[in-house]
């Protein structure tokens, strides 16, 4: 446990009450990024302007006139978002607006697909903003087509079975790492503590942040709704998804280490989108995230 | 100094507050330009050299968001490449001036300056000024922040890949004061603050949508109006004139030629060398192109002299033919012109001699019915 920081053990049963996301918003039932944002919204609260490029939240944050989120959110093009979140954030400074925040909220499509030229554009300029990844792993919003954030083993409507997706999901962490940023760090909504403080953390950085979430999607997932947070929990005591920071593309620490892990079973059978898998493709699956498991406590230095 | 110096220039003394840009011959020099003048300290705003011609646009869309004035340049590819901003910019009615060096379109790779680049992007809700000289680009850039602020519509400054972009001419040099005279100053406050909860751009059903669309119409339709009083106010701070069209027309031509760009200068200093020379030949030269200043364009045209309007075109729209030609026969259309129109294209970016343009005309002058009225400067 000495891997927690002590900044999440001082938000354990103080989690900031104030609400800056609203009722009445377009989320599915179970939806784990409308979590994910209710959560990243008492950390930014009135300091941050929000750039939604094609994705789930153009669609939860209101269609006009409706609005769900107490501050400026600002639309744009699918493979936009970092650049145009990098344009705001210098514009302005421009017109002498020195304090504002400015958050990219993309989806894993915006981010791991059509959106990773910009991104990685704007991390190698080493930009003044946040870009947060809700990671449903698929494209949801269209109805779960396969992205390159969708796992191995995983059916959608573009890899239906018997060709379920056949590639790994593609390690984007590793790949800001690569960018040397100063901060990047995973979360998921089943450790808000954890969640908010490094949301807070990003905030207190300046130059390109980047903060990976996890957000099951029951549509998508073939999940029970109500198991939204308990998949989010099980992705992260599976090692599926490790909790983690890294600062400077060097400096990885674990936030959360699971004592023992939780079979990988018990995260697939809550999910539809898995149920093609045999015995064998299991096995693949589990040697896939004890060798990332494995490497992460490494590079973290646990081992 | 050449096009993209002046234009370089221009941007400065506009007090641009962002630029973001992507290098492609020919604009290249531009960027550099600007790049040069910032890193000695001596550029007003931020430039920011990003990593693709898509992140440059969608860079000023955000910084023209938060309110600032923004500028881009590029060419060609990078104009297509931008092609999905273009229309986002225009939606959003965000006044961004961008430069584009007219350059071919692949496949295959050439680099001569065929204007199919920012002709393709004519729908694309943005305006198009057409420059003919290196004077009118330093001028022209200074006017688009103008216009497009004035009328909150983005403004594309258009000119002729090396043959306005790297060709040296002399050139009376805009001064600072003159320049804060013009332009507005530029913004101080952002237009978008946490403390204002507010939805930019968010999804919206057809009736709304029906409204923006119309509305950028109608702003649209107020341009050649805005334009006019824009380059009144010009001439009295500068002393150059510009009109929406430019006439060159002795009284009875009877063949009008109607080009825009560099093409243009070149036909003006080709007629007293044609037959009939300036008395029987004229020029229609298109400044203002989208949209077309249509009034202008009829009354320069619906002369009873005028029997015969050769529009060159440095562009083609396949299967249809050159766009400026498309463009005047429908706006003719219903105005009483009784002359005949042909086309005389040159698109791959074909250059336009002396010899060129009289071989086109014998064979207007021999047409007959019933043949093609597209005459094609390859076959020359």
């Amino acid at each position: 446990m000495d891997n927690i920081p002590a900044i999440v053990e001082t938000l354990v049963g103080r989690f900031p009450q104030q609400e800056y996301m609203y009722g009445g918003h377009n989320a599915c039932p179970g939806c784990g990024a409308a979590l994910a944002v209710r959560y990243m919204m008492k950390a930014l609260q009135d300091k941050a302007v929000i750039v939604i490029p094609a994705s789930c939240w153009s669609i939860i944050s209101g269609v006009n006139p409706l609005r769900c989120l107490e501050t400026v959110v600002l639309h744009c093009p699918f493979p936009a978002a970092a650049a145009v979140g990098s344009g705001i954030k210098k514009g302005l400074e421009a017109v002498g607006d020195l304090h504002t925040h400015v958050v990219v909220l993309a989806g894993d499509g915006g981010t791991f697909d059509i959106g990773i030229q910009g991104l990685s554009g704007a991390a190698e300029r080493n930009e003044d903003i946040l870009f947060v990844c809700y990671d449903n792993e698929a494209y949801m919003n269209t109805g779960m087509q396969k992205s390159s954030a969708t796992p191995y083993g995983s059916v959608s409507t573009t890899t239906p079975p018997p060709r379920i997706k056949q590639n790994p999901k593609k390690d984007i962490m590793k790949i800001m790492a690569a960018h040397q940023i100063p901060y990047a760090a995973t979360a998921t909504i089943a450790f808000p503590e954890d969640l908010l403080a490094k949301v807070r953390r990003a905030m207190e950085v300046r130059g390109f942040r980047f903060l990976h979430i996890l957000t099951p999607c029951p549509q998508g997932w073939g999940s029970p709704v109500e198991k939204t947070v308990e998949l989010s929990r099980l992705a992260v005591q599976t090692c599926v998804f490790p909790l983690f920071e890294i600062e400077d593309g060097r400096r990885y620490r674990l936030t959360f280490c699971p004592d023992g892990p939780v079979p990988l079973e018990n995260y697939f059978r809550l999910q539809k989108r898995f149920s093609s898998l045999d015995r064998e493709q299991v096995e693949l699956a589990r040697e896939s995230v004890n060798y990332c498991w494995e490497e992460l406590r490494r590079k973290a230095s646990v081992l | 100094m050449n096009g993209n110096q002046a234009a370089a220039l221009a941007v400065k003394l506009s007090r641009a507050q962002v630029v973001c840009a992507y290098p492609i011959t020919p604009q290249t020099s531009l960027v550099e330009n600007i790049a040069e003048m910032w890193a000695r300290g001596n550029f007003p705003g931020e430039y920011v050299s990003v990593e693709s011609e898509y992140s440059a646009l969608s860079y000023l869309i955000g910084a023209a968001y938060a309110g600032a004035r923004t500028f881009t340049a590029t060419s060609s590819q990078g104009l297509a490449y931008m092609h999905e901003l273009l229309h986002w910019a225009s939606g959003a009615r965000l006044p961004i001036v961008m430069v584009n060096v007219n350059r071919t379109l692949g496949a295959p790779w050439s680099l001569e300056p065929d204007q199919r680049d920012s002709l393709s992007q004519r729908d694309t809700g943005w305006i198009q000024l057409y420059c003919s000289d290196v004077q009118e680009i330093m001028d022209t850039v200074i006017v688009a922040f103008r216009l497009a602020e004035e009328v909150k519509i983005p403004c594309m400054v258009i000119y002729d890949g090396f043959s306005l972009s790297h060709t040296y001419e002399a050139v009376q040099l805009l001064r600072q004061e003159q320049a804060d005279l013009f332009l507005n100053p530029p913004p101080k406050s952002a237009l978008i603050h946490p403390s204002r909860p507010q939805t930019v751009q968010p999804v919206t059903d057809y009736r709304y949508m029906a409204r923006v669309v119309q509305a950028g119409h109608r702003a649209m339709m107020q341009v050649p109006g805005r334009l006019g009083e824009i380059d009144r106010l010009f001439a009295e701070i500068f002393g150059r004139k510009y009109s929406l069209a430019e006439e060159t027309n002795f009284g009875n031509a009877e063949t009008i030629f109607v080009a825009a760009g560099a093409m243009a200068q070149t036909v003006k200093s080709f007629l007293p060398l044609l037959d009939g020379g300036e008395e029987k030949n004229g020029l229609l030269r298109l400044r203002l192109f989208k949209p077309l200043p249509e009034e202008e364009i009829v009354s320069i045209l619906n002369k009873p002299s005028i029997k015969k309007l050769v529009v060159l075109d440095r562009n083609l729209s396949m299967g249809i033919g050159g766009v400026f030609a498309q463009e005047i026969k429908a706006l003719l259309q219903g105005t009483g012109f009784r002359g005949q129109i042909f086309e005389l294209n040159l698109a791959g970016g074909i250059d336009l001699t002396l010899d060129l343009l009289r071989r086109g005309m014998e064979r207007i002058n021999a047409w007959q019915d019933g043949e093609e009225k597209i005459i094609w400067g390859v076959d020359l």
